[in-house]
């Protein structure tokens, strides 16, 4: 069955495939184990050769040429020592250099001289044929002149010659040592060999597997024949095979169906090619088509018509048609079938237009509270921070019942000005620590970190938030809280009371305090400041840098955040104020301010004295133009840009830094309005100069107001200018409201008629000229749109809050978020977020209520003038009822009543029909607006 | 003559503002009103009138058009076919 081909030995294995069997076979076979198996085979065979040949080479050694078989070691050794070179000699070879094998060289004497030259010529003429050219080098090389060469004829080391390579070598094969040769001998002679155990390494198996066995019964055939037939002569006669039956056999050879040789595997390689292809197309205009435009009018010649108009045919069409035409035409004249009974309906119900004002509304935004602080407080003022969005800061006082309620116990609570954010209604952000309740404060123009607040014992305190900004910044909603706010909310679970608290940095001097309660403190824009006498000069810092307060106490003062220069009249001042800047404070308070704490004295104050009696008028609030630098001259507004560069590089100057230039080196800046609207206790409205005047003995003092006009009858609590017309001031107080216009000296422009409430607040839309709020005393707001209404308020909201309202205050989130915070007394803060009715300016609208002011001033002159025609001719009527009827004078008056009425009427008429002129009365601005 | 005394019989009529007499091809033959408003009255009524006929007798096909009123905001235009002419008449509404 197996096919063994030529083998070489060693360690290899070779698979092996039958193919004529056709099987997918594989046989391994250890040729190697194969071979040690033979060779065991051979020992076990003729064990007495080696011992034999041992003894005779032993013998011949001693017998003739000292030769020396190899040791049994070498016979075991796989490899060659290093000294000796197996080769193999062709034929020609042992020829040439009589060492044929078997015949001059035997197995009992297998070596042979050769000479070196012999050799080196042999090298040289047959060159690389030559047997010898392997070891040419070392036959060169070598120092004798004979080499040894051994016939192998065992094997031994696998050629069947070698050639000894070095004289030390070629001595020892030759003359091996003494003492050896006959310890080798004595075994020898000793031991007699015997066969060696067989030890199984597994090859016989496969031998046994490989062996071909009889397994199969042998077949036994029995011939036989008839005894008679015995010795019988055999006669042999040809046969055809065609003639019997079953002649012969064929074997033909077939492929055989029950099996076939599967292809297991197959190499085979593909690599993909981009084909590139560049083609063309080119559409083609398939669908040609003829267009044409008929653009002169067919029209038949005047022959052609006439032509025409004799058919008879035309005769019988005017026939048959005329009657349905005129049917049709009669039809409308007798009923319009087409009349629109729907639309004529629609018409008439046009005019009752009801528009949803639901949505138009103040809506609440969120509410503020805070248990812990403004329980029994009332809000005296609320400001927004100017820069961070949602951030507003209330003021807090005592009520003044409970104040007076509670004056046995005395219960001390803080003053705080409390901080809110939009991100947490319910807890302070920041708390202002306060010397005593503050009513009005409010945050610097130029830089939102600093407050300015105005005592209730007539204080002016300032603080300084920069180092909590951050805080407040990290509260804002929509931001992500940093780890400082966050800190903060830990801190609150535990103890409720860890809102960051901020001690005042400076405080007025006592000495020279209000003597009543600070009602209103402001400060000066950064675009001017004012000297020691007010006038008003160039702010070189630009930055704003003085505050304005004013008291009942019939003052208003001026100060000065900056560190004063050393002036000839107010050494002493100086003195003190440095002893008293030795004093440490006692917290870790920012020293912004230090050089102002407990010295800080009015730059100089205003006194009110009244016009036409003696005494002094008590101002609650005050409003001042801000004056933006117009730039007059190209100097100023050189210097302008000056300024602006510098704020830039610089953001926010240091005001412990900042000093007070001398007063020669300022420009006096003559445009500025120094004129103040103040609303008094007694509800009057003053207007005054600041600015102080020398008089007959040459000291400075305040001008007398220029006009004063007692209108709200009840104490003044707002005085705002518009922020779209810098000569319109809105106040309110007592039971109404009143619109004036700077300039005019003879009245209000407009008063509001007297409601049943008490105006408690009022404030100026900030995105539309025409809109203002009014805060009333029953917790209701009345918003006024003088685009809409002018005599009454367009829309009411009656419950904003149950308590007074105390403060109302606008603020413009972003363009499309307004909002209107209102205070009341028990503590609330409410947001109110303003519908875009009210926030969104109509066309034209700023133009429109300025011309509305205009015609009004026209109106108060007129009626001022006729005001006089009526007060004359009273008088001259009440001249002659004296001198007829002396005790009716009531009747009189009546009459004098109806005849302003009259006028009064005739006026309005007047005024409506003006204003229907220039598109300013309500039905008038619709149609515009439409 | 025929054909004056009917337009002057429609003229007559309370608001009318024009009457045209238009061949089958839109052409138009008698007007009274200006030259390009004919033209336009023509050709535009025309189409529509071919339209109109064409719905109608699609409708079926025993049936014709008579008579076509187009009320607009403006006017009123009454069209009245015939197998070879169209009579165009604008009118004003009553009111």
């Amino acid at each position: 069955m197996f096919f063994l081909t030529p083998v070489t030995p060693g360690n290899q294995t070779i698979p092996l495939t039958d193919e004529t069997c056709g099987e997918d076979f594989q046989a391994k076979v250890n040729y190697r184990e194969l071979f040690n198996y033979r060779e065991a085979i051979l020992r076990a065979k003729m064990p007495p050769k080696r011992p034999k040949s041992a003894i005779s080479s032993a013998g011949s050694k001693g017998r003739a040429k000292g030769k020396k078989s190899q040791s049994p070691t070498l016979v075991e050794k796989p490899g060659h020592p290093e000294d000796i070179f197996p080769m193999v000699l062709t034929s020609a070879t042992q020829e040439l250099f009589g060492c044929l094998a078997d015949e001059d060289v035997t197995g009992e004497s297998p070596y042979k001289l050769l000479k070196k030259d012999d050799i080196i010529q042999d090298i040289k003429t047959r060159a690389a044929v030559s047997d010898f050219s392997p070891v040419k080098q070392i036959v060169l090389d070598y120092p004798e002149d004979e080499l040894l060469l051994v016939y192998d004829r065992d094997f031994t080391y696998e050629q069947c010659f070698y050639l000894v390579l070095t004289p030390e070598a070629k001595d020892r094969i030759l003359n091996p040592p003494e003492p050896e040769t006959s310890q080798v001998l004595e075994n020898v002679v000793n031991k007699t060999p015997e066969p060696k155990e067989w030890i199984s390494l597994g090859s016989e198996l496969e031998i046994d597997e490989e062996s071909i066995k009889e397994t199969r019964e042998k077949l036994w055939y029995k011939f036989s024949r008839v005894r008679r037939k015995f010795g019988v002569p055999v006669c042999f006669s040809d046969r055809n095979t065609a003639d019997a039956k079953d002649g012969y056999l064929e074997c033909a050879s077939y492929q055989d169906s029950r099996f076939s040789i599967k292809q297991m595997q197959r190499d085979c390689g593909m690599q993909a090619v981009p084909r590139l292809q560049s083609s063309s197309a080119q559409t083609q205009w398939k669908f040609q088509r003829n267009i044409f435009t008929q653009y002169v009018p067919r029209e038949l010649s005047d022959e052609e018509k006439e032509n025409i108009l004799q058919f008879e045919s035309l005769n019988n069409f005017c026939n048959s048609v005329t009657p349905r035409v005129l049917q049709a035409l009669q039809q409308e004249e007798i009923m319009n079938g087409f009349f629109d009974d729907w639309k004529a309906l629609g018409a008439a119900a046009e005019d009752g237009d009801w528009s949803g004002k639901v949505s138009e509304g103040l809506m609440l935004y969120q509410a503020f509270t805070d248990q812990k602080y403004t329980k029994d407080k009332k809000i005296s003022s609320i400001n927004w921070h100017p820069t961070i969005y949602g951030v507003l800061a209330v003021a807090l006082t005592e009520q003044k019942e409970e104040r007076t309620k509670d004056s046995t116990t005395f219960v001390v609570t803080p003053s705080v000005i409390l901080f809110y954010s939009f991100s947490d209604p319910s807890i302070p952000q920041l708390l202002l620590e306060c010397p005593d309740d503050i009513f009005a404060f409010e945050f610097c123009p130029s830089d939102p970190n600093i407050i300015v607040g105005g005592c209730i014992n007539g204080q002016v305190v300032l603080w300084d938030i920069s180092a909590h900004v951050t805080h407040l910044l990290g509260t804002q909603p929509g931001s992500k809280k940093v780890s400082v706010s966050t800190d903060t909310f830990d801190l609150d679970d535990n103890q409720e009371n860890k809102t960051p608290v901020v001690r005042y940095c400076a405080v007025s001097a006592l000495e020279s305090r209000h003597k009543a309660p600070i009602t209103d403190v402001q400060w000066l824009p950064p675009t001017f400041e004012v000297t020691r006498s007010g006038l008003p000069v160039e702010n070189k810092y630009n930055i704003s840098v003085q505050v304005v307060t004013c008291s009942p106490d019939c003052t208003i003062m001026f100060w000065d955040l900056r560190m004063q220069r050393l002036l000839s009249h107010s050494a002493t001042d100086r003195k003190q104020s440095v002893d008293q800047k030795t004093q440490m404070t006692p917290y870790s308070v920012p020293d912004t301010f230090k050089h102002l704490d407990r010295t800080w004295k009015p730059l100089f104050r205003v006194s009110l004295p009244k016009i036409d009696t003696s005494g002094e008028y008590a101002p609650l609030k005050f409003s001042l133009e801000h004056y933006t630098c117009n730039g007059n001259t190209g100097r100023t507004t050189e210097e302008d840009n000056e300024n602006d560069d510098g704020d830039s590089s610089k953001v926010i100057p240091d005001y412990s830094q900042l000093r007070v230039p001398s007063a020669k080196t300022a420009t006096i800046l003559e445009d500025v309005n120094t004129k103040l609207y103040i609303g008094t206790e007694d509800g009057e409205i003053v207007h005054t100069d600041w600015k102080l005047e020398k008089d007959d003995s040459g000291r400075l003092q305040s001008a007398k107001p220029l006009h004063c006009f007692n209108i709200h009858h009840w104490l003044v609590n707002t005085v705002q200018r518009s922020p779209f017309y810098k000569d319109i001031i809105l106040t309110t107080g007592g039971w109404n409201f009143a619109i004036w216009k700077e300039g005019v000296m003879d009245g209000p422009i407009v008063l509001s008629p007297s409601s049943e409430q008490v105006c408690t607040s009022g404030c100026w839309s900030l995105s539309r000229p025409a809109v203002f709020f009014i805060g009333k005393d029953d917790g209701s707001i009345e918003v006024w749109n003088l685009m809409e209404k002018t005599s009454e308020p367009a829309q009411v909201h009656a419950h904003i809050t149950n308590a007074k309202i105390t403060c109302i205050k606008p603020w413009t989130a972003s363009s499309k978020q307004h909002f209107l915070t209102v205070t009341d007394d028990i503590g609330m803060v409410r947001v109110l977020e303003i519908p875009k009715v009210l926030y969104v300016p109509t066309r034209n609208e700023s133009l429109s209520v300025k011309k509305y002011f205009e015609l009004e001033e026209e109106r108060l002159n007129d009626f001022l003038k006729r005001e006089e025609l009526w007060a004359q001719q009273k008088r001259e009527a009440e001249e002659l009822k004296r001198k007829t009827e002396p005790d009716k004078p009531a009747k009189s008056l009546e009459v004098n009543e109806e005849v302003n009425m009259k006028e009064y009427k005739d006026y309005m008429t007047l005024e409506e029909s003006i204003l229907k002129g220039i598109g300013l009365w309500p039905a008038a601005a619709d149609k515009q607006n439409t | 003559m025929l054909i004056e005394e009917t337009l002057k019989r429609i003229q007559s009529q309370k608001g009318v503002q024009g009457i045209i007499i238009v061949n089958s091809e839109g052409i138009p033959i008698k007007t009274t009103l200006d030259n390009s408003s004919t033209v336009q009255y023509a050709g535009l009524i025309h189409q529509l009138v071919m339209k109109a006929r064409s719905t109608v007798r699609d409708i079926d096909p025993q049936n014709d058009l008579t008579f076509l009123r187009v009320r607009s905001k403006k006017n009123e235009i009454m069209i009245a076919p015939d197998k070879d002419y169209f009579l165009i008449v604008i009118q004003n509404p009553s009111d």
